[in-house]
């Protein structure tokens, strides 16, 4: 609401000065001085005695004609148009929402284009006053077979049909219908407006999916590829933005609107938005192929459903066609839900989170602060994230938090068992109820709750479930491309360079790619998005290098226990723990005060803040139990080569491990090399 | 005294300060600075601006990035004795292309991290716009990937 009252009063003023433009147009054309003063009721006009008479006829006569034609015109109008435009709103409103409230600025320039352009339309004979501005509008249409259609166009189609019955009245009927159009196209724009529909039929760079791959990709392309144009085609409704902080830091914000803001504080007291760039850096898709230094733009709403590679051009979900040079998939994937939960029944999907998108933590943050029971199905990272962001929470008011999955522990699948059972101890410590080893056999609605039932016989009664049972990439497109997808791993099969075709690269949760060290493999983390989504650019751009650089991890469970993880981490693998007892300097929180960002990838690749929290740290704590796993490195083996490092509360020094896993050495003592990261010192 | 015990396929060991105080004997393999797969820093081994660099933030791909390009290109190539001196109008060209868009180019002088270890303070005006993108607003790729940049890469 507030956000429509806002966009409507930025729009307002323009929408009046471009209807005063419309108005000065006409009457500059010298028509209107009949015209205006006819809107008035005549017992204003000074028809004085004798002031009546021919010319007074005269002027009536033609208002009458004006009003008439109007009349008729805008009749057609709105009988021929109405169910088109209607369809056109309602999908425009549902999807263009989000996007409006970032591009404000963007409307309002759709907006005088779109109003003059309808006047180019309808005055077809050089009005030399009105042409000058509508002209250089006319010049990015060339495509449509149609007069261009700024989605506030619609109606402009069925004014160029109506020449010859505007010939007559010529004049006066544009200024009219000019008029009404700026009102109901500013409301329109006003509502929940979808910048422009106009789509390019060719782009060099096509990206698929509008996330961090993507979003990385588009960057690392502008950078190679001097005015390099980049369409980036998603079906959410927002600009491309990290999901790290959705189950993490935005949870921990004390900011009432952070769900409007999406904005979160790190623990240093940087400002940021989950927006990796706001809106004013991306350009509208309709300028794209105009604009002369390039750019990146995001069109959102819309789903790519088929993909042609033979002729290199993809189609949208309402039939556009858009060509291009490059395409990369990044499509990401969809949450996978439980196969009982799907059957359950209507009223249990109601009470069901599937945790991803920007939607979800806005709905999840409302529902949680409505009830008094929430359960989260899955013991992975998104799953144990989320109980305790919401475990954290439930000091506050009493919300109930269940965790339960089918392993010994959380991370289960991560972390070997002995850490695994510590990091349940510290969620449990959150606030959470952990139900470990549960197996869910059936889900009811019933009395008002939701019941599950587990298939040992535990039964759980809960108001609301977030169901984190995994990812399912998306290879909706395979199947029209022809393209590979990997069996094992799920997702589109791509080479060391993620190449699945000449033009096609895939990054991100969506690619299973080659990693010549590691093997083939397929990540579903926020860093391998941005690494691999570089990558696929670079090599977009001509750089043919493979996957080499390996994508870290990281993960908090709350305030005591983080770490950042590098390779393959599976808990089925031999793996060596070297532990030194922990200071209290030693947690998630010292590390991004020391480095200055919460996002814990950054804090390898941009220098410290300039200004360091000087953060009192209390005197290291005394004799830790033996068993405390306060700090430590874990290096998980395959075949005796380490394949995968956790850092276990130990930051910055992801570049050892790195290196180590890059040299897939065989090391004989792996104390020694645990020695190379100095766990003991900060 | 380390202690240790193996739980499983899973061994624990536990060290304290003083046994990690002799240096390791784990041998690593010598980095080769000219790997073309490895992740470059600022600087190209061959001399040119890496403008996929992480540390650019955004600069270069941006709605000015092609201003920015033409001025720091300038710059780096500079010879005179002032270096840079005679890019003065690439400088204010992306000046005047950063203002357009004050929510990705903060306006404010905040000096951080390493386009500034390339371009000295000669570049005035420009240094500080340029370093300003690295705030939050506008830097926001987590992690891009790579190498630190104390690693050894020939920045500056």
């Amino acid at each position: 609401m507030l956000k429509c009252r806002t966009v409507w009063r930025k729009l307002a003023p323009l929408a009046r000065a471009s209807s005063t433009v419309c108005r000065q147009n006409v009457r500059r054309t010298g028509l209107t001085h009949g015209r205006l003063p006819a809107q008035v009721p005549a017992a204003h006009m000074s028809t004085g005695p004798a002031g009546g008479g021919r010319e007074n006829q005269l002027y009536f006569l033609l208002v009458g004609v004006a009003c008439v034609g109007g009349g008729v015109y805008a009749y057609r109008t709105v009988k021929g148009d109405q169910l088109r435009y209607q369809d056109r709103i309602d999908e425009i409103a549902s999807r263009q929402e989000k996007f409006n409230t970032e591009k404000p600025d963007t409307p309002s320039e759709s907006e005088p284009p779109a109003v003059e352009a309808t006047e180019t339309q309808v005055v077809p004979k050089p009005e030399p006053q009105a042409e000058p501005v509508p002209e250089p509008q006319a010049e990015p249409l060339p495509e449509e077979p149609s007069p261009p259609v700024p989605d506030a166009e619609v109606e402009a189609p069925s004014e160029t049909t109506e020449p010859p019955l505007e010939e007559p009245v010529v004049e006066a009927p544009p200024e009219e219908p000019a008029e009404p159009h700026a009102v109901p196209v500013v409301e329109e724009v006003g509502e929940s407006t979808p910048v422009s529909l106009k789509v390019p039929s060719h782009t060099p760079y096509l990206l698929i999916g509008g996330g961090t791959a993507s979003f990385a990709a588009a960057r690392s392309i502008r950078a190679r590829d001097p005015g390099a144009k980049v369409l980036i085609v998603t079906d959410e409704p927002d600009l491309p933005y990290m999901r790290p902080p959705l189950s993490k830091e935005l949870w921990f914000s004390d900011d009432p609107s952070v769900t409007e803001t999406l904005r979160f504080k790190q623990w240093n007291g940087k400002e940021r938005s989950i927006y990796f760039q706001p809106a004013s850096f991306y350009i509208n898709p309709e300028e794209l192929e105009g604009t002369e230094n390039g750019g990146v733009a995001v069109l959102t709403g819309r789903k790519v459903v088929h993909m042609d590679v033979r002729g290199n051009k993809v189609k949208l979900d309402d039939d556009t066609e858009i060509s291009y040079d490059k395409c990369l998939i990044a499509t990401g994937g969809v949450p996978r839900n439980l196969q009982v939960m799907e059957r359950a029944g209507e009223e249990v999907m109601k009470r069901t989170t599937l945790f991803r998108k920007v939607d979800d933590f806005k709905s999840l943050d409302k529902v949680s602060r409505n009830i008094k029971s929430i359960t989260i199905i899955g013991g992975g990272f998104l799953g144990s994230e989320l109980a305790c962001a919401l475990g954290r929470r439930s000091n506050d008011s009493g919300l109930e938090v269940i965790q339960m999955y089918p392993e010994k522990g959380n991370m289960g699948k991560v972390l070997p068992e002995y850490l695994s059972n510590w990091t349940t101890e510290k969620v449990k410590r959150e606030g959470v109820k952990i139900i470990s080893e549960a197996l869910v056999k059936s889900v009811t609605f019933k009395d008002d709750k939701v019941e599950i039932l587990l298939k040992d016989g535990r039964l759980v009664k809960t108001d609301h479930i977030v169901a984190a049972v995994g990812l399912e990439p998306n290879v909706d497109l395979a199947k029209s491309a022809g393209l590979e997808v990997d069996s094992d791993f799920g997702g589109f099969r791509v080479n060391a360079e993620l190449q699945a075709r000449s033009n096609i690269w895939v990054a991100g949760d969506a690619a299973c790619f080659y990693d010549i060290r590691l093997g083939r493999r397929r990540v579903e983390h926020h860093d391998h998005a941005v690494v691999s989504g570089r990558l696929a650019g670079e090599n977009m751009t001509g750089a043919n290098k493979p996957y080499w650089h390996q994508s870290m991890f990281w993960s908090d469970l709350g305030p005591d226990v983080g770490y950042e993880a590098i390779g393959i981490v599976d808990s089925s693998l031999p793996t060596v723990g070297v532990f030194a007892k922990a200071t209290s300097k030693d947690t998630p929180r010292a590390a991004t005060e020391k480095s200055g960002t919460g996002i814990r990838s950054e804090s390898e690749t941009e220098d410290t803040a300039t200004s360091p929290v000087a953060s009192s740290t209390p005197a290291p704590s005394v004799e830790q139990n033996r068993d405390d796993y306060g700090k430590g490195v874990i290096f998980y083996l395959r075949d005796k080569v380490v394949v995968g490092i956790i850092l276990w509360n130990v930051f910055n020094r992801m570049p050892i491990a790195r290196k180590i896993i890059k040299d897939g050495e065989e090391h004989a003592d792996l104390n020694e090399v645990a020695k190379l990261f100095n766990i003991h010192e900060d | 005294m380390s202690y240790c015990r193996q739980e499983g396929k899973d061994r624990i060991i536990f060290v304290t300060k003083e046994d990690h105080e002799t240096p390791s004997n784990a041998e690593l393999i010598a980095e080769d600075p000219d790997d073309p797969y490895e992740e470059q820093g600022l600087i190209l081994p061959n001399g040119d601006i890496n403008w996929n660099c992480p540390c650019l933030g955004g600069m270069a791909s941006g709605p000015c990035g092609s201003q920015f390009k033409e001025a720091f290109s300038c710059f780096h190539y500079s010879k005179e004795e002032v270096k840079g001196s005679e890019c003065i109008d690439n400088f204010r060209n992306m000046q005047e292309c950063m203002q357009r868009y004050p929510e990705l180019y903060p306006q404010e002088e905040e000096k951080e991290s390493s386009p500034q270890a390339e371009s000295d303070s000669g570049s005035a005006s420009a240094a500080p716009s340029e370093s300003s993108t690295l705030t939050p607003e506008t830097d926001s790729t987590p992690g891009p990937d790579n190498t630190l940049p104390t690693d050894n890469q020939t920045v500056s």
